[in-house]
């Protein structure tokens, strides 16, 4: 064996990549609940790939034939329905783990200096995650589906000039058709899983360039035993490798009640629209997004003053896209001193309190018509949401903090 | 080999040189695969004119046909719906339809052809983000639009409404009245969508 592994070692790094990226990686020791969602998120990652192997042994990427096709794997197809749930319910448990995760950087500013490049990572990871799953929406060729993406690829149509020759190019037709359908299938499960995949690599190798953050906010670099060690750090095999698998099982556990128990979720991870095929000539009653890209829908509709120069469904438009690109420069819009919210003031709190009920609220919004007050509803949120970014600077300068302790509590 | 013979400025030259050469045959490689997400010739040739007959189509009845892959709607309008386009130019955001979403023969109060002001055919698609609006011809509570609504079309994603022109209401989402196709009358009962009328050909 030993002979084995220097003949190899001689050839391919093997035991300095194992060293350095697990058994020699020194982590804080204090990593809590919230950490979790990394290794889930790879979980989650892994899993689509190889569920979405399987499915598309059977599924058939034609407008004629996508839906039937989907039916034939939930019947016919051994084990079928299992691969198909594990799949659809996955994009949304997906989700669910990077919004935690995410929510994490955020409460322990893991996204401050220096560790700016694996958020911005991050957030190309998440925008890629949005692009994959409402392509793979498309698939199953339900009236959702289908009305799902006329509706998103149309909002393309909004930008000046050359909106309705994008919309047109992007849907290779006049309307969402086969060809469209047949390109989605193409992008989801080729080009953006590939990207997603170079993503994640590029995410840990920056996260491993720099080190963990941790719930103080501390930098463990900065206290080294004679050895070089941080005092504070653990490696990160075994001891991170076995708490991860308790996570594991537990996120198992829920993943598996929802499979098994409540596939549909109560139409909150497969709405009843989509079990109809495909009517280009009739829209469901009622539009809703999956729960994951409500928020955005939400401040999508919430822009109706049309008083605004270039009418409200651009600016609609882009408030949506604005959304997302504001978090790409939370590491500059935070001032504060610290890093965690453990030492951070009263102001902080509050305002990302309000942000989280301000997100949430937009979210069930989302799903409800945009008439009256939840109309007006929607605006606030949105005003709160963008506040919260925008006004960064400013209250997180002003915040008091406390003294942050030199090494981990 | 030394460092002390190398003409810095020479091989920035020569790396920028050839990074633009390099950039315009990516360019160049970019464009046909670019191009093949366009509308192939296929789906370019499946946009021909549809002839429906209407005949047997009641007042104030809607019909959907398919056109180009889309929904094209065919009323024949009551004289009581026609007498309410008169009635609306206040609501609404372009009563005039002076944005070009019809052909110029459609250009008028009640968006159809002189001849036949009372057919009524447009593209079912709301000019918001595309969903099928609802046909509302009921008036008052019976539509469930409230108790002054003369009759429309409501599009149930976004709230956008339209009168019986399909002439768009002021602060919805929708930006523009529902675009009229061309289309022509091959007698008094069948029209031709796709195609203009004779004398409209230039």
């Amino acid at each position: 064996m030993e002979k084995l592994m220097s003949w190899i070692d001689d050839r391919f790094p093997l035991t300095q990549v194992w060293e350095e990226h697990m058994a020699k990686y020194y982590a804080p020791k204090n990593f809590n609940f919230w950490y979790f969602f990394g290794s889930l998120a790879i979980l989650m990652l892994v899993m689509q790939i190889i569920t979405g192997i399987f499915l598309t042994m059977h599924y058939k990427p034609d407008a004629e034939l996508a839906f039937t096709s989907v039916e034939y794997i939930m019947r016919d197809v051994p084990w079928g329905w299992l691969m198909r749930y594990m799949h659809a319910i996955g994009a949304s448990m997906f989700f669910i783990v990077i919004y935690l995760h995410m929510f994490r950087a955020m409460i322990y500013g893991s996204y401050r200096a220096p560790r700016e490049l694996i958020w911005i990572f991050g957030m190309v990871i998440f925008i890629a995650l949005m692009a994959e799953s409402f392509m793979g929406y498309l698939l199953p060729w339900g009236n959702m589906s289908f009305w799902g993406a006329q509706v998103i690829i149309s909002l393309f149509g909004a930008i000046p000039y050359v909106g309705d020759g994008l919309v047109e190019w992007l849907r290779g037709d006049y309307v969402i058709s086969d060809a469209t359908l047949n390109r989605f299938f193409a992008f989801h499960v080729a080009a953006v899983p590939l990207v997603l995949v170079i993503l994640v690599f590029l995410h840990i190798v920056a996260l491993h360039k720099v080190g963990s953050n941790n719930p103080d906010g501390i930098e463990i670099k900065k206290n080294k035993g004679a050895d070089g060690i941080p005092l504070d750090g653990i490696p990160f095999h075994p001891y991170y490798t076995v708490k991860d698998i308790v996570g594991v099982i537990v996120f198992l556990m829920v993943f598996s009640a929802i499979v098994f128990f409540a596939p549909e979720l109560g139409g909150w991870f497969l709405e009843a629209d989509n079990f109809t095929p495909a009517d280009p000539l009739s829209t469901p009653s009622h539009i809703v997004p999956l729960w994951y890209f409500t928020p955005y829908y939400s401040i999508l509709r919430a822009v109706t003053w049309e008083w605004l120069p270039g009418g409200a469904k651009l600016w609609g438009v882009i408030a949506m896209f604005a959304s997302l690109i504001v978090l790409f420069f939370l590491p500059w819009l935070d001032r504060s001193p610290v890093k965690s919210i453990r030492y951070r003031g009263g102001i902080f709190k509050v305002a990302l309190t309000i942000f989280i009920l301000a997100f949430l609220g937009l979210g069930w919004l989302g799903t409800q018509p945009a008439e009256g007050l939840n109309l007006l509803l929607a605006q606030i949120g949105m005003f709160l949401y963008f506040g919260f970014f925008l006004l960064m600077p400013i209250y997180t300068s002003l915040d008091s903090t406390k003294p942050v302790p030199e090494r981990l509590t | 080999m030394s460092d002390q013979n190398v003409n810095k400025g020479r091989r920035r030259m020569l790396t920028l040189a050839t990074s633009a050469v390099g950039a315009v045959g990516v360019g160049f490689m970019a464009t046909p695969f670019i191009l093949s997400m366009t509308p192939s010739a296929r789906a370019k040739a499946a946009g021909a004119p549809v002839e429906v007959d209407f005949s047997k189509l009641a007042e104030g009845v809607l019909l959907t046909i398919e056109w180009q892959g889309k929904p094209v709607w065919i009323v024949k309008r009551s004289d009581a719906m026609m007498d309410t386009l008169g009635t609306l130019t206040d609501l609404l955001a372009d009563p005039e339809s002076d944005v070009e979403q019809q052909p110029a023969y459609a250009k008028n109060q009640s968006r159809a052809q002189e001849k036949h002001p009372n057919l009524s055919v447009m593209v079912g698609l709301c000019t918001h983000l595309g969903c099928v609006p609802l046909e509302k011809f009921a008036i008052g509570p019976a539509s469930d639009m409230g108790d002054d609504w003369p009759g429309g079309y409501f599009c149930p994603c976004h709230g956008s409404k339209f009168d019986m022109a399909g002439r768009v209401y002021k602060n919805v989402p929708a930006p523009t009245n529902l675009p009229v196709p061309p289309f022509r009358f091959l007698s008094d009962t069948v029209i031709v969508v796709g195609e203009n009328p004779e004398e409209a050909k230039v």
